[in-house]
């Protein structure tokens, strides 16, 4: 039947137009962080380059187990050996991964190490097997990889350094090291600028107007030099360890001076709100009033921002590492390892030492993406 | 415009006094002085120590005085053109430093230069031609400019040269210019070889500057005297060069402040990779010996240079943008 007229028989509701669907009413009830998340999903790529990020972290909890050799095996048998490629079918016939058996000659001209590949000599690789004995997280005796080199044979997926180390081992530990130092370093920038941010921000006047004229000193320098200056004091006899610690203490010293800006400002503004005047009001002392009632209310923007400026201090300890004046053997870390590949004609001869270049330029570019993703995801109500 | 010049330049003196504290700490940082660790080295060595030497020293230096009577006389020294003296080359500091600032400033010059002229039209592109493949496809290139760290560049770079040309691209002139006094044909070898350097050097602060001057003019292009220009019947082109592309070149003479440290930065270390004879690698080995006068000396130039260089763009800045002089906040 074609009803040309309807009335619905149902009353009528004045409110019906303010009532939510059930997907409006979890957006608008959504918390900030869901908001964010909700916001930050949206951004393909960044959650791609969140994702590698996420892995290349997990992986330095694996370092061991990934990583087919100890750091500190040496074959020495094979220094400067090339990267072996891995294979899967011999004359047409399928075998499974497997890597050539190689020999040695030296070329006598150029005193070049050379390590032909024999042909007929397949080497199948070995999968979750034991190899090299390790002490995992340090505490108990393990030799389990998910990778080995075959019975007598060898595997150098990244080729060997001059001390016949195998280099996809070495940048799997200096993963460690590396991503490690920019969380630390943030952490403690994290709080210096938070702290010196807000009293510049809650009290202004002299406080203020100092703090800003130290910022703008220390923006004012060219970071690089200071930070070589810095590490260069750092005394010869002190343990790796503490070397470490050195090193991010100095590159966090730089370093807070943009979240301080950031909070700094953020303070001026909300502490005019009736909100903070209430608590003043009650008797909360600053810190309360900062820590409870001011910071949460931009803590995300602040967290995208420390994220943005974690690649910096990679690539700081890269550098100094790189020059020699940063860490030091037997820590290992990409710049440490990269510190190898200083004299070009090594690397023209041995052109595998620049490979510890690819994971750096990777997690400095993932951690841009994704940084500016979160930057963008930080103010969802916008 | 005089009195801004004026406290433009009054302000500049406690910012430089700062650095200079910041400096004499760090050069009083390691302990033991100079003297002692040069003492111990020329033992070590069984070299005999000239005592007569080494208590002229001490007294020139006033290394037996206070703390702070020592950073007085370092920093009066200083305002004198007296900049200590460099232990491991045993001459004045001014001496070894001399040409090679000069180079870094002409390094640094020309890397700002360059950056200007690769991110003024890509910026004015992206910006009017936003969200396009053009925008998209650039703005990825600057990104990856962005986030490859220059030294890393300067590393596979020196390789691709070495493998492709087998040519060494290292090195700021031709081998038969090095320790000769400046002529033409010199300032002509060091133009052939500074390419290379700039264009390493230049790749980060392009990028980002490219991305600042693409928010920057996207700001601009929305406002209200575009659009009122618009429905006028201005052609785009016009309307572009007329108004928002103006107050975009002010941008550009203001980051300066910006740029200069990161290229000073990045100048430092690609001058190590790519031995240039320019601060950097001086700057290094001063470091790893810890001849500190001599390390102290080269942070104060280069902080001297970045200071210079911002007060420089301040004062362009202020001959443009008359809301500056006048005392009023520039609205960005």
């Amino acid at each position: 039947m074609n009803r040309a007229h309807f009335v619905s028989q149902e009353a009528f509701n004045p409110h019906s137009i303010e009532a939510l669907t059930p997907a409006q009413e979890k957006y608008y009830m959504a918390s900030q962080w869901k908001l964010m998340w909700w916001k930050l999903k949206r951004h393909r790529l960044a959650v791609i380059c969140g994702v590698i990020l996420a892995l290349n972290y997990a992986t330095i909890l694996f370092s061991e187990v990934i990583a087919p050799y100890d750091l500190h095996t040496r074959n020495t048998d094979y220094i400067y050996s090339p990267p072996q490629s891995v294979h899967l079918f011999h004359q047409g016939e399928f075998i499974g991964p497997f890597v050539y058996g190689r020999s040695y000659e030296l070329d006598l001209e150029i005193l070049k190490r050379n390590y032909p590949e024999n042909k007929n000599d397949v080497q199948p690789l070995r999968f979750f097997c034991a190899g090299d004995q390790y002490r995992f997280w340090g505490l108990f005796e393990a030799s389990f990889h998910l990778v080995c080199p075959p019975d007598n044979g060898t595997f150098f997926l990244l080729g060997t350094d001059r001390l016949g180390r195998d280099m996809f081992s070495r940048i799997t530990y200096g993963a460690r090291i590396s991503l490690t130092i920019g969380l630390v370093g943030i952490i403690i920038s994290f709080a210096l600028g938070i702290v010196i941010g807000g009293l510049a921000g809650y009290y202004g006047g002299w406080v203020d107007a100092s703090v800003q004229r130290m910022i703008e000193v220390i923006r004012s320098f060219p970071e690089l030099p200071l930070w070589m200056a810095l590490s260069a004091v750092l005394p010869v006899n002190w343990s790796p360890i503490l070397i470490f610690f050195g090193i991010t203490v100095i590159l966090a010293l730089l370093d807070w001076t943009g979240l301080a800006r950031a909070v700094r400002s953020k303070l001026l503004s909300l502490r005019e709100e009736d909100y903070c005047a209430a608590a003043e009001l009650m008797g909360a002392k600053p810190s309360r009033i900062i820590g409870r009632h001011l910071l949460p209310g931009f803590m995300s923007h602040l967290i995208a921002s420390a994220t943005l400026s974690v690649p910096a201090m990679i690539l700081g300890e890269t550098a100094l590492s790189f020059l020699g004046l940063g860490l030091r053997p037997p820590v290992t870390s990409w710049g440490v390892l990269l510190n190898e590949a200083q004299n070009i004609n090594v690397v023209a001869l041995y052109p595998w030492l620049l490979y510890p270049v690819v994971p750096v330029i990777l997690v400095i570019l993932t951690f841009n993406f994704f940084g500016d993703g979160l930057r963008d995801a930080a103010d969802p109500y916008k | 415009m005089l009195s801004y010049l004026i406290r433009r330049i009054l302000t500049m003196i406690p910012t430089l006094l700062i650095i200079s504290v910041l400096v004499f700490v760090i050069i009083q940082l390691p302990p033991g002085d100079y003297l002692e660790s040069h003492i111990a080295e020329l033992q070590s060595q069984g070299e005999a120590v000239d005592e007569q030497k080494i208590q002229f020293l001490r007294e020139q230096y006033g290394l037996d005085k206070p703390m702070i009577e020592q950073y007085w006389y370092w920093l009066t020294g200083m305002l004198q053109g007296d900049f200590g003296h460099s232990f491991e080359y045993d001459l004045p500091v001014t001496e070894v430093v001399g040409d090679r600032l000069f180079l870094t400033i002409i390094i640094s010059i020309a890397t700002i230069l360059f950056t200007w002229m690769i991110a003024f039209p890509i910026g004015i592109y992206s910006a009017t031609h936003q969200y396009s493949w053009g925008d998209y496809g650039l703005s990825t290139l600057g990104f990856l400019g962005l986030a490859t760290p220059n030294f890393l560049l300067a590393l596979v770079m020196l390789y691709l040269a070495n493998v492709y040309f087998g040519t060494s691209i290292g090195g700021l002139m031709d081998a038969q210019y090095i320790g000769q006094p400046w002529s033409m044909d010199k300032l002509l070898s060091i133009l052939e070889h500074l390419w290379i350097p700039v264009i390493v050097i230049g790749t980060s602060g392009t990028a980002g500057m490219i991305r600042r001057l693409r928010a920057n003019l996207l700001d601009e292009l929305q406002k209200q005297y575009v659009t009122t220009g618009r429905a006028k019947g201005l052609p785009p082109g016009k309307l572009l060069r007329k108004y928002p592309l103006r107050i975009a070149l002010n941008f550009f003479v203001a980051d300066v402040g910006n740029l200069l440290p990161t290229v000073i930065s990045g100048a430092e270390i690609v001058a190590v990779v790519m031995s240039l004879p320019t601060t950097g690698p001086i700057l290094l080995s001063a470091l790893q010996s810890q001849d500190m006068y001599l390390a102290g000396s080269f942070l104060m130039f280069l902080a001297m240079l970045t200071v210079f260089g911002v007060l420089v763009s301040d004062i362009a800045l202020a001959l443009l943008d008359p809301r500056i002089r006048l005392g009023g906040t520039a609205s960005k």
